[in-house]
């Protein structure tokens, strides 16, 4: 059976800037495949060019076995989009907007009543079907478009961060929705820059950072493989620098402990990889009570899909995000991105 | 958020169907996938223009405005100034009918370019259409529906206001004109609107050619009045293309395809070669926004 998405090498550059170097990942039938990744890492460039929205400078990309660069009508065919900035028409009623885009995907003129009073149902549009979409809120719209991109039953669903913006009860919504969407048998692409929401949703994920594919697997096997489990120590609510270095310097005398970082953003307390499968805690509070230092707060924690980024790139992906904003000239890329 | 309807229900209602999306490739009744997404695009402009009559309602009140206020103005000049006893009403109903379908065709882009700016498209290139051309054909068939009812409500105010109605064949003629002249700045428009950067620059290129070419042209005053080099300008204006053989129609009730209508300094024209004009205006105009929409739609 063809792969669902297949991508391959992409290269994608707009002007200067690099915005996709070297991208592959392969998405399965009937799974929800996770593009994770801060804002600027080439998410929405991957999906525009998948979409047939941009054209690739290099690489091979395929939805069910169909070329998407020599056939992109095919491809359009198969796939349904969801983009990041929900793009409608606010003087049309959610309805009309409906029955334009399924004349645009030419759905038999019999059958598109029924397909939108299905989507309708389903999505638990039927108050707002028939008031102008100008009136909905964030999480209205966003049914709405998952709607319009499920018109004609499409194999595969890209979703470009759908969930950015909402509040937490639509967010609940969205992903409630695609997880039954998985359960129908449709494969679903998301894109996202919350860890929550890959880790919850995503069967298996691609990061991506800086326009390279870093890591891509299940979520389970890639926090997994980084093996040990994140210690966090606060000796107080915020530590003196000799003290957090004096605390470091015992600590890593530990045999199970394998490294430990201070961490001076969060008033120096102390991240610590400590072998799984040990009374860590117990341990380390025991330790720093030898040498009379207290102990304020300590958790263990299994990996994250935030240590695989971390692990990868030397920073988290909050920290990329922030970097990110600082460099980004939005409005130039929304201007190179329009068609 | 789906407690009313059944779990088997919403499995199928969520399941792809791909038999349904494969056969339609196959079948691939061309022609019909066109005429249906140009349709519906149309039908969006026209729900648009229902819920935003502004601009329908400006359209319909400026050239109006135009009407009084420039008849007004002239409404003292000596009988016989504007040709073979034509009067000022006369003379200008046919430049404010033009003019007027000019404007509205000119700003044909202007929605085009908001739903670039928005996003808008990005939806419809998303979509297998079968020629992205429905796009544009969509948007002139809105414009040139557009201009037929200004040019309506023109000729009926001109001819309450003395300068006539003529006949059905003058009316039809009139209407064959109008396409022509809207169809070729309609298709400018769109080509510019997918050509320029944004809708700021988009108005100062409207801004700028509007008005100019009403004055480079045969609408107000006839090319007799005019120096000699804008005489030479108007007499390239496809505008006065469109304006004399109206004129000629409103002052000749016994018009044919073969009388002269139009007499500029080096050559005289024929009702039936100023419609060839504008047959090329509008072919070299479509062939010229060729590239500019493929390099959108490639």
């Amino acid at each position: 059976m063809a792969a669902a998405v297949l991508i391959e090498n992409l290269r994608k550059s707009y002007g200067e800037v690099q915005a996709v170097k070297d991208i592959s990942f392969t998405v399965q039938p009937g799974e929800i495949f996770g593009l994770l990744g801060p804002n600027g890492a080439g998410k929405t460039t991957t999906i525009r060019c998948l979409c047939t929205l941009a054209k690739p400078d290099a690489g091979k990309i395929e939805v069910v076995g169909v070329n998407g660069i020599s056939s992109p009508k095919a491809v359009r065919q198969r796939l349904g989009y969801v983009a990041q900035e929900v793009a409608i028409d606010k003087v049309l009623t959610g309805r009309e907007l409906l029955r334009l885009q399924a004349a645009l995907y030419h759905l038999p003129k019999k059958a598109i009543g029924d397909r939108i009073e299905q989507l309708v149902a389903v999505l638990g549009l039927q108050e707002y079907a028939d008031k102008k979409t100008g009136t909905y809120s964030g999480g209205i719209r966003k049914r709405l478009d998952l709607a319009a991109g499920l018109l004609h039953q499409p194999e595969v669903l890209v979703l470009d961060e759908p969930t950015v913006g909402l509040d937490i009860e639509s967010r609940m919504v969205v992903w409630q929705f695609l997880q039954e969407l998985r359960e129908a048998g449709t494969t679903v692409l998301i894109t996202s820059h919350y860890l929550e929401e890959i880790d919850a949703l995503a069967d298996r994920l691609a990061i991506i950072d800086q326009g390279i594919v870093i890591a891509e697997g299940k979520p389970s096997d890639l926090k997994d493989k980084l093996g040990g489990d994140r210690v966090t120590l606060r000796i107080r609510e915020f530590t003196p620098e000799e003290e957090a270095g004096k605390a470091k310097h015992i600590l890593e005398s530990l045999p199970f402990v394998e490294e430990v970082i201070i961490n001076t953003v969060q008033g120096n307390s102390l991240n610590l990889i400590v072998k799984s499968g040990h009374s860590s805690l117990s341990k380390i509070e025991q330790c720093l009570a030898e040498v009379n230092l207290p102990t304020f707060s300590l958790a263990q924690s299994r990996p994250s899909l935030d240590d695989v980024y971390l692990a990868a790139t030397g920073k988290t992906i909050m920290d990329a995000q922030m970097a990110a904003a600082s460099t980004r000239d939005l409005k130039k890329e929304k201007k190179q991105q329009m068609k | 958020m789906s407690q009313s309807i059944s779990n088997s229900n919403i499995k199928s209602a969520l399941a792809p169907n791909p038999s349904i999306s494969r056969q339609n490739i196959e079948q691939s009744n061309s022609l019909g996938d066109f005429i249906q997404e140009t349709l519906a695009l149309t039908q969006r402009l026209f729900i648009q223009l229902q819920r935003r009559p502004s601009t329908l309602i400006a359209g319909i009140v400026q050239p109006f405005m135009w009407l009084i206020l420039f008849g007004a103005l002239f409404s003292k000049a000596p009988s016989g100034l504007f040709g073979d006893d034509l009067s000022y009403a006369k003379f200008l109903a046919p430049g404010v009918i033009v003019f007027t379908a000019f404007s509205g065709a000119l700003n044909a882009g202007l929605p085009v370019m908001f739903d670039r700016e928005f996003g808008f498209l990005n939806r419809l290139l998303v979509a297998p259409l079968s020629s992205r051309y429905s796009i544009v054909a969509a948007s002139t068939v809105y414009i040139i529906a557009l201009s037929f009812i200004q040019t309506a409500v023109i000729v009926l105010a001109s001819a309450v206001l003395g300068a006539g109605l003529p006949g059905f064949a003058g009316l039809s003629a009139i209407a064959l004109i109008v396409f022509l002249i809207v169809l070729g700045v309609t298709a400018l428009s769109l080509g510019l609107a997918f050509a320029l950067p944004g809708h700021i620059e988009l108005i100062a290129v409207i801004f700028v050619t509007n008005l100019p070419l009403l004055f480079a042209s045969t609408a107000l005053a006839p090319l007799s009045f005019m120096a000699g080099w804008l005489q030479v300008i108007a007499s390239l204006n496809p505008l006065t293309y469109a304006i004399e053989p109206i004129r000629y129609i409103y002052g000749h009730g016994d018009w044919a395809i073969n009388s002269i209508v139009m007499n500029t300094s080096w050559l005289d024209f024929s009702f039936g070669s100023v419609i060839l004009v504008l047959l090329a205006f509008d072919a070299l105009i479509l062939l010229a926004i060729q590239p500019l929409l493929r390099r959108r739609f490639a």
